[in-house]
């Protein structure tokens, strides 16, 4: 167990090296910060003085050390925009992207779970197929049209639910909704492989030969084992649901990390867009490594095999 | 590493929950395969008639999709009340005709979406052959970096960059088409290292062959069926992704008509004019539906035991 702890923290500093790299390079390397503060027309000597006074003359592997050791400290410089540090503005954000994150988690959990036992006990028949139907048309919707066309009916036409905001328990139940109703399918294709390989184990029929209840059999034995890919899925998928969670932000106003990322873009203001990009990964990393222990501490096969 | 693997395995879960039935019900698995090839020709069919309309969409565009006409603007769809036959699915807020920008939106939407593929492509495919190939140090390094990039939402990453680099057709190609790479190294890589074991590919070794002559001739073509099915479904992803970046005002700029940015235009306007948000919105639905029906279907036929 200790090594396994061990291999999955190492793995998590590589992949968060791996991150800041990223968020550095793309800052860097691709564009040029000069550029982007000074005014088209400076001149030739206000550009080096600025490089000089960013420290952008000296190698590129000193700047990354530089802006690493500061990250560590939460140091993700100032913002040029609103003159606050990057890291209190993207923290004070943070709440609400996780509040959506974890209600869409929810939500996609209440439509896939029972959707996907339901495919895989009544495999091949009408269900199953309408199920499958389903999944595969909510793959293809894109989840912002989706939560427009929310919006229209729910709080233009119905005027049920507000179709922007943040606050009470209403503004929750669009956002949500979305965001589940995009990760429903493929968790629901999962939910019901899973169901269907473990049903199709000899322990399963042994259950069924000792007279066991057929609801027993799947809630107790089937269920039961079906949850460790389960888990582990949704972990991988977190990244995916943040992504999500992302786009419906920007669709219902959601005062989240990422629409301060996408105003911040428009802005033009890098500290704060590094900042969010390195800490939305390292929420990822977090989750990833959270579920992997999970699923070991549950599962001691694999926490062996590892 | 165990990501790594778990992520593998995660990608293996539906493709044997679906090859399972040809195994233990074979008459009935094969009608079940059989359906599903006929709802992908179905899908083909469509989606070849998208395609042909966003060819030939100066031909058969009913008028010019950045002709202003403000007398006639918010023009609702030719079957609600205030609906003129000359604009079957109405007119956006300066009266240009809705169903010629929506033709024409999908030329952009389907340019970027196979170019940014054949990018990603081309990228992971190679990385995938030479980590599965050679493996040690470079097979580490390459599935680092595969697990850094599918760790990381895809959305943000194509956000933070084309940020930075500024958003042109071009730039929108790149930015995706980079960012869709590391799937096919994921999958290529794992099917190599199985194959490498292979006795054909340990005859071509004893016969003398050149790495790149083993690579390229022997492994790469028992690879095409992963690589097209893939490939099919990334079209789709990077379609979506594309009409969500033109959609925030990041991706292709207005006046030019793509579906992202049409939706983005008319989400001001849905409060009285739900029609300039919903048609675009229709566009991309059916064509994404059109294309995972048939990756699936592409699946099935190509390969029913294959690992995605």
């Amino acid at each position: 167990m200790r090594s396994y702890v061990v291999h999955q923290l190492a793995q998590l500093v590589v992949v968060v090296i791996g991150i800041s790299i990223l968020a550095f390079v793309i800052l860097h390397v691709l564009g040029d910060p000069v550029l982007l503060l000074l005014p088209q027309n400076a001149g030739k000597a206000e550009f080096e003085r600025y490089r000089k006074l960013l420290g952008l003359d000296q190698p590129l592997w000193v700047q990354y050390w530089k802006f690493a050791s500061q990250a560590v400290q939460g140091d993700f410089g100032k913002s040029w925009y609103a003159d606050t540090p990057a890291f209190s503005l993207v923290l004070e954000r943070m709440p609400p992207t996780i509040y959506l994150t974890l209600a869409g988690l929810v939500v996609a959990l209440l439509i896939a779970l029972p959707l996907g036992i339901l495919a895989a006990l009544k495999r091949h028949s009408f269900v199953d197929t309408l199920c499958t139907g389903i999944a595969v048309a909510g793959q293809a919707m894109p989840l912002f049209w989706f939560g427009i066309m929310l919006i229209i009916i729910f709080a233009v036409r119905l005027r049920a639910l507000p179709a922007s905001g943040y606050g009470t328990w209403q503004h929750f139940v669009m956002p949500a909704f979305c965001l589940g109703a995009a990760l429903a399918p493929i968790t629901m294709r999962l939910v019901r492989s899973g169901v269907i390989e473990v049903l199709s184990m000899e322990y399963i029929t042994t259950a069924r030969a000792k007279g066991v209840g057929e609801r027993t059999v799947v809630i107790k034995h089937a269920f039961r084992n079906a949850c460790i890919p389960i888990i582990t899925i949704l972990g991988l998928q977190f990244g995916q649901l943040l992504g999500g969670a992302i786009i419906t932000e920007t669709v219902f106003a959601w005062p989240g990390v990422a629409t301060l990322t996408v105003e911040s873009i428009r802005n033009q203001d890098f500290p704060v867009v590094q900042c969010a990009v390195v800490l939305l990964a390292l929420l990822i990393v977090t989750a990833n490594v959270i579920v992997d222990l999970l699923v070991g501490f549950i599962d001691p096969r694999i926490r062996v095999s590892a | 590493m165990t990501a790594a693997r778990t992520g593998a395995d995660v990608a293996v879960k539906p493709a044997r929950g679906a090859a399972r039935p040809a195994a233990s019900a074979p008459s009935r698995g094969s009608l079940r395969r059989l359906v599903r090839l006929k709802w992908g020709m179905a899908a083909a069919a469509l989606l070849l008639t998208i395609v042909a309309s966003a060819i030939f969409a100066p031909s058969i565009a009913p008028h010019d999709p950045l002709a202003v006409n403000i007398r006639q603007r918010l023009a609702p769809p030719v079957w609600m009340d205030g609906g003129t036959p000359r604009h079957l699915l109405g007119t956006d807020q300066i009266g240009r005709d809705l169903l010629a920008r929506v033709i024409y939106g999908g030329r952009v939407s389907l340019v970027i979406g196979v170019s940014a593929m054949l990018l990603s492509a081309t990228i992971g495919v190679l990385l995938g052959l030479t980590a599965g190939y050679f493996g040690r140090r470079i097979d580490w390094v390459i599935t680092m970096v595969v697990n850094v990039l599918l760790t990381f939402p895809f959305v943000l990453l194509a956000l933070a960059v084309i940020a930075v680099l500024g958003s042109s057709l071009s730039n929108m190609i790149i930015v995706l088409g980079v960012a869709g790479w590391p799937i096919y190294a994921r999958v290529i890589r794992a099917e190599t290292l199985a194959i490498r074991e292979r006795e054909f590919v340990l005859a071509g070794r004893a016969l003398g062959m050149s790495h790149a002559r083993l690579i390229f001739r022997q492994i790469l073509p028992n690879l095409v069926s992963p690589i097209v099915v893939i490939a099919t479904l990334q079209v789709a992803q990077v379609i979506v992704l594309e009409s969500f970046l033109s959609f925030l005002g990041l991706g292709i700029q207005p006046p030019t008509p793509a579906w992202g940015n049409m939706l983005g235009e008319g989400r001001v306007y849905m409060l009285n004019s739900w029609w300039i948000a919903a048609f675009p919105g229709l566009a991309i639905f059916t064509t994404t539906f059109a294309i995972n029906l048939m990756g699936n279907a592409l699946r099935d036929w190509l390969d029913p035991h294959m690992k995605l």
